[in-house]
């Protein structure tokens, strides 16, 4: 066994990190935050976290940056709000789950075994090129890359789907997609 | 009473069963529908996990084009959609800085938004504006089933305004309009995993898995759902379910098709056959 520190020292901090946290939307609440761990016990995901949803919040408050983007929790969370809905300081939880995993994508600190990034990127290029997304075209692009889905037995339902009628045969599209375009390359400054 | 409608892309792939009981049981109530000309993906959970403006910039278009068509409420079925709708509309009202980025973007296309437009759901809408009294009247064939009432987690939270985020009643009371009997559910709002079911199944699948044994142990003969994402992880991954915790037979519908069913809608027109999971037993109750 590898013997780690298990208290985290004030000198591992990254205040930048903690400042960029403060200034997310939803945020900006966070140095309110109690401890009181009402968040992780309504998360039904807590039980597979690395770190509960408590103790993420308190960890990026902190600025402890490599503990939080490196984490599984952000990955696990399933932005269902429970949570935030039990949060006595009203602190946007799930929304900062949601920067964690912005900021991580960005910096590519994900990690390896889950595949959110490639398909955050996919379903992010399928509303680019089409404005719409198809779901099963979007699973057989991840099957592609990534033979995740073989875990599902996706050929199983892909057959069941496919015979109830709910399988579509030509991707979903709006009819202005220079518009749609326009308005995401408008973002990024092109 | 005229709406615009936002079906969204789930209502129109694998939760097509959801757009048809809607529209079907709309047309009962008196719910006039004006589908939203050239409607975009709202950017659903995913989005908002890659790029924060860009997420609220679609959904911003969804806004635009609906000013244009008379700005009336408008109404999301799907629980993603309602969700990321809403929380465009805050997100707008209570971060300026976003606000500019977002306006900025659709104005390089054209198009504005006041941050006004109303985001609904059919149940707000069937409860609040239609009444219960009207569902009433409307029923042909009481449904005299046992039904799981399950909302899922999107539509009561955080941004719901016709609901308790935690305890919500409204589907119960509406299928107790419609001569159903909700048993005693305690996992309504309890997620089922739909968002990580693609990346992280084993988690997920666990949690869809205790929603389905609630109910079977609340002896519930069917569960209804107002979300396509529940819908489709609770029905389409049952077999596979079934093989990794032990065989589980529960029939999920849309509450909108078991409403159909009681306002005697034929189950074809009501997308019955496109569940999954026990669709027989559905159509023989359903006789
Ligand atoms: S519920 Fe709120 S106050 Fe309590 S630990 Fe979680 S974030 Fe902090
Ligand atoms: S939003 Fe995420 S962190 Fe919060 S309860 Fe749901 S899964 Fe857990």
């Amino acid at each position: 066994m590898r013997i780690e520190e298990k208290v985290k020292r004030e000198s591992r901090r990254d205040p930048e990190f903690a400042r960029w946290v403060r200034s997310v939307a939803g945020g900006e609440d966070i140095r309110r935050c109690i401890q009181c761990g009402a968040c992780s016990s309504a998360c039904q995901l807590s039980s597979y976290m690395d770190y509960t949803p408590r103790r993420i919040i308190n960890l990026a408050r902190e600025g402890f940056k490599k503990e939080v983007l490196g984490s599984f929790t952000i990955w696990l969370c399933a932005s269902c709000y429970a949570c935030r809905a039990q949060c006595p300081k009203e602190i946007k939880i799930t929304d900062i789950m949601y920067a964690l995993k912005r900021r991580a994508i960005r910096e590519g600190t994900y990690p390896a075994r889950f595949p959110t990034a490639v398909m955050a990127k996919e379903f992010a290029n399928m509303i680019f090129s089409r404005g719409r997304v198809t779901e099963n075209y979007l699973v057989t692009m991840l099957f592609l890359k990534t033979n995740w889905f073989k875990f599902l037995g996706m050929s199983r339902l892909g057959l069941g789907l496919l015979r109830a009628g709910r399988m579509s045969f030509f991707p979903d599209s709006v009819k202005n997609r220079s518009e749609i375009k326009t308005i995401l390359n408008a973002v990024d400054g092109k | 009473m005229k709406y615009l409608y936002y079906p969204g892309c789930s209502l129109k792939g694998t939760g097509r069963a959801y757009e048809e009981s809607w529209l079907e049981v709309s047309k009962a109530l008196g719910v006039e529908l004006e589908e939203i000309e050239d409607w975009n993906c709202c950017g659903s959970t995913p989005y908002m996990g890659v790029d924060e403006v860009k997420s609220l910039a679609l959904a911003g278009r969804n806004f635009a084009l609906a000013e244009r068509q008379g700005g009336m409420d408008i109404i999301a079925p799907c629980s993603a959609c309602y969700l990321s709708l809403n929380k465009t509309n805050h997100v707008l009202n209570d971060y300026p800085e976003l606000r500019a980025k977002v306006d900025s973007a659709l104005g390089s296309a054209g198009l504005k938004y006041s941050g006004r437009i109303k985001v609904r759901h059919p149940l707000d809408v069937i409860l609040n504006d239609v009444g219960v009294d009207k569902v009433k009247k409307l029923v042909k064939k009481p449904l005299g089933l046992k039904l799981a009432a399950y909302y899922g987690c999107q539509i009561t939270r955080p941004y719901s305004d016709f609901d308790d985020p935690v305890r919500p009643v409204s589907m119960d009371k509406l299928m107790e309009a419609a001569g159903a009997k909700p048993v005693p559910y305690s996992m309504k709002t309890k997620c089922c995993g739909g968002s990580i079911t693609g990346t992280v199944p084993e988690a997920a699948l666990e949690l869809a898995c205790s929603l389905l044994k609630e109910a079977v142990k609340r002896g519930a003969d069917a569960m209804v759902t107002p979300c396509p994402l529940c819908q489709f992880n609770l029905d389409g991954y049952q077999d596979r379910i079934s093989k990794k915790y032990g065989k589980t037979e529960m029939p999920v519908l849309y509450f909108t098709q078991a409403l159909g069913l009681a306002f005697g809608i034929s189950p074809e027109k009501l997308g019955i056959n496109r569940c999954l999971a026990s669709a027989e037993k559905i159509l023989e109750i359903s006789r």
